[in-house]
């Protein structure tokens, strides 16, 4: 049973595609067939960092709420981060997480395991059983694996990619936005840009020492992306990703002390973001992963010391990212479909595979955070109108949104 | 003016002057004043501020004057009662209402409010109080110099000298900052004693002093300035704090005429 999508710009990096065009997806005949014209037609989309809060935080989002923010806002596969309220560092765990997507109809969830038990920064998992149990990458995400002996052991262990938060806390201790002439202007302690660049070197200079398949996260400065691009050149096994968020905003958001401006790693500077939108057009930058971080509405209402890190993203990326047309298309449907799968290793991010994202570039909406599917609340879009809105995904040739 | 409102002073955070001040002015203005005892209330039981601000709402208030350790809680304030919101210093961003009563009293003193060298003198980094005179003094185009360490003067507020000595002879007006005992935490300062030698009003300094010395009181006395800076002639520690009513009063009636225009 196959299904025609006809008509649309047709862009997938991997056969190299960018016209008008048709897709067949799925094998027999036509049983069914969707008007593409106006549409961009690419690959399911990829987000290599999602919270899935489930088990253990499901005040915030669960594994169905978050799942069904994925498919609306055009998300064909989500890689899950292990900090949820039960740190993803066993193999029930880990299976769990598997089931309880395809209960929720959503297969692509890929978790991701953390490098050291209850995310301690002191033993490893058994990284071997969790890989062979479906994780696909090794991450302590929210927490940067500190201790030098530790991560290189990790790097020289790990069957899989690591997936790195780097952050060095000696530095960016007690900062809740970008340091500099705004965070003093409004009294908010800054995370200085150090904090991200010493960390990234120093995980870049274990990647050369052990050879090992490394991924910077959520990239939020000019320097780490300098850093990435020269151990690139050099050889190194170092990939890279940018939330839509680092790519739209500034530390300016900060302006109206909204919680919503409130993210970890912190919005930064103009020539920041600029880097960043270099970053993905050249390639230095490989994946656009949201960094889905909900949390419940109580939580981000409190003070702004108080108040957590993280934004909802899901449902929003595509808007942010193409109503800006600050990245090419090509560019940027690759960093969210084969640059993303390229990193953890997975037969995805091609049309060929089976999952399609169709996107409407003029489409403008209102961003209504009541009617979102994800339990989180807090976008710095809530009430924005932005052009561009999913609207249709097929998943394993089906007709799924 | 305000016969028949209540004005409602909701300060989480250590006040003495700015919550008498407030009270003061509001009573003056005939407003029956409530205050929420922020340390005997529900807060302690990890209410949240704004579960507060819908309480105060509830019993009745028609102006919320908010004092927090959080920069940006007044707007997290005013985003759960709306209009009727007074800053009276939150967290290390803004003491509106403190700059302009200090600029009462400097145009009371000085006679006038331009062309004016003002030094601040101390904790700038962290001073609420500095930031709303900075903004003040740039609207009126006055030349404001930051005098202390460079730990506590940041880069990009504006003119920095950290020779105290230097600028006493041209300042119009000297303004001490306290300095908090935590700064020597964090290698902020070495010590209070060095601290003091190299800005703090000593008596040498009060000697070569040509201009007026004001302090946003509290002082912290033998660290910015002494006993004999604080009763100096050239002192308008005191005459601040009086014009602090005035100056609440004033703020009040407008903020009541833009409410009830009636």
């Amino acid at each position: 049973m196959a299904l025609l999508i006809k008509g649309g710009r047709v862009v997938d990096p991997a056969s190299n595609r960018d016209g008008v065009g048709d897709v067949v997806v799925g094998d027999g005949r036509v049983e069914n067939t969707i008007d593409a014209r106006g549409l961009i037609v690419t690959p399911g989309w990829i987000d290599l960092h999602v919270h899935l809060r489930e088990p253990g935080h499901e005040h915030k989002e669960t594994i169905a709420t978050a799942t069904a923010a994925a498919l609306a806002g055009g998300f064909t596969s989500i890689v899950a981060m292990a900090n949820s309220g039960q740190v993803i560092d066993s193999v029930p765990l880990v299976r769990y997480v598997k089931s309880r997507a395809v209960e929720c109809g959503y297969p692509n969830v890929y978790p991701v395991a953390a490098v050291t038990r209850g995310l301690e920064g002191k033993q490893l998992v058994d990284m071997h059983a969790l890989a062979e149990a479906g994780a696909v990458a090794f991450s302590d995400d929210g927490h940067w694996v500190d201790d030098y002996g530790l991560m290189r052991r990790a790097l020289e262990y790990a069957p899989r990619p690591i997936l790195t938060h780097a952050e060095d806390k000696g530095v960016s201790r007690g900062g809740v936005m970008n340091e500099g002439a705004l965070s003093v202007k409004l009294g908010l302690q800054g995370q200085p840009a150090e904090g991200e660049e010493l960390a990234v070197a120093r995980d870049i200079a274990l990647a050369r020492r052990t050879g090992a398949a490394l991924h910077v996260q959520h990239v939020s400065t000019a320097r780490a992306v300098k850093l990435i691009a020269d151990a690139k050149r050099e050889g190194l096994r170092v990939t890279a990703e940018a939330t839509p968020h680092h790519l739209a905003l500034t530390e300016a958001a900060w302006e109206n002390f909204d919680s919503s401006a409130k993210m970890n790693p912190p919005l930064r500077t103009e020539a920041d973001r600029r880097a960043l939108l270099a970053g993905v057009a050249d390639g230095t930058i490989d994946a656009i992963a949201t960094d889905h971080a909900p949390h419940s509405v109580e939580e981000k209402q409190q003070d702004l010391m108080n108040a957590p890190f993280g934004i909802v993203g899901l449902e929003t990326a595509g808007a942010v990212l193409f109503d800006r047309g600050e990245i090419p298309v090509p560019a940027l449907v690759r960093a969210l479909t084969l640059g993303a799968a390229r990193v953890i290793g997975v037969e995805k991010g091609r049309i060929a595979d089976g999952d399609v994202t169709l996107f409407d570039p003029n489409e403008a909406w209102t961003v209504d955070p009541a009617k979102f599917m994800t339990k989180g609340r807090s976008t710095p879009w809530a009430g924005r109108r932005l052009k561009g809105r999913v609207k249709h995904v097929i998943l394993g040739g089906r007709l799924c949104f | 003016m305000l016969a028949g409102r209540r004005v409602t002073t909701c300060f989480v955070e250590a006040s003495t002057r700015t919550k008498l001040s407030f009270s003061t002015a509001a009573r003056r203005l005939g407003a029956d004043v409530m205050d929420f005892g922020a340390s005997t209330s529900s807060l302690t039981k990890g209410e949240s501020l704004q579960d507060t601000i819908r309480t105060l709402m509830a019993v009745g208030s028609d102006m919320i004057v908010v004092r927090h350790p959080a920069s940006g809680a007044a707007h997290l304030v005013e985003r759960v009662y709306g209009p009727g919101v007074v800053n009276a210093g939150d967290g290390a961003h803004a003491h509106p209402t403190q700059a302009l009563l200090d600029l009462v009293t400097i145009r009371e003193t000085c006679g006038r409010l331009d062309g004016l060298t003002i030094a601040i003198v101390g904790d700038v980094r962290h001073s609420r109080v500095a930031h709303s005179h900075l903004e003040a003094h740039r609207l009126l185009g006055n030349r404001v110099v930051l005098v202390g360490p460079r730990t506590l003067v940041p880069d990009g507020l504006g003119e920095a000298e950290p020779n105290l000595d230097k600028i006493l002879p041209n300042a119009d007006i000297v303004m001490m900052l306290r300095l908090q005992y935590e700064r020597m935490d964090g290698g902020f300062i070495p010590s209070v004693r060095e601290y003091n030698d190299r800005w703090g009003l000593t008596p040498a300094r009060l000697e070569r002093l040509r201009g007026w010395i004001m302090a946003p009181g509290p002082v912290n006395l033998g660290v910015e300035i002494g006993e004999d800076g604080v009763t100096h002639p050239k002192s308008l520690i005191n005459v601040q704090v009086a014009n602090g009513v005035w100056t609440r009063m004033a703020v009040l009636t407008l903020m009541g005429r833009a409410r009830w225009p009636s």
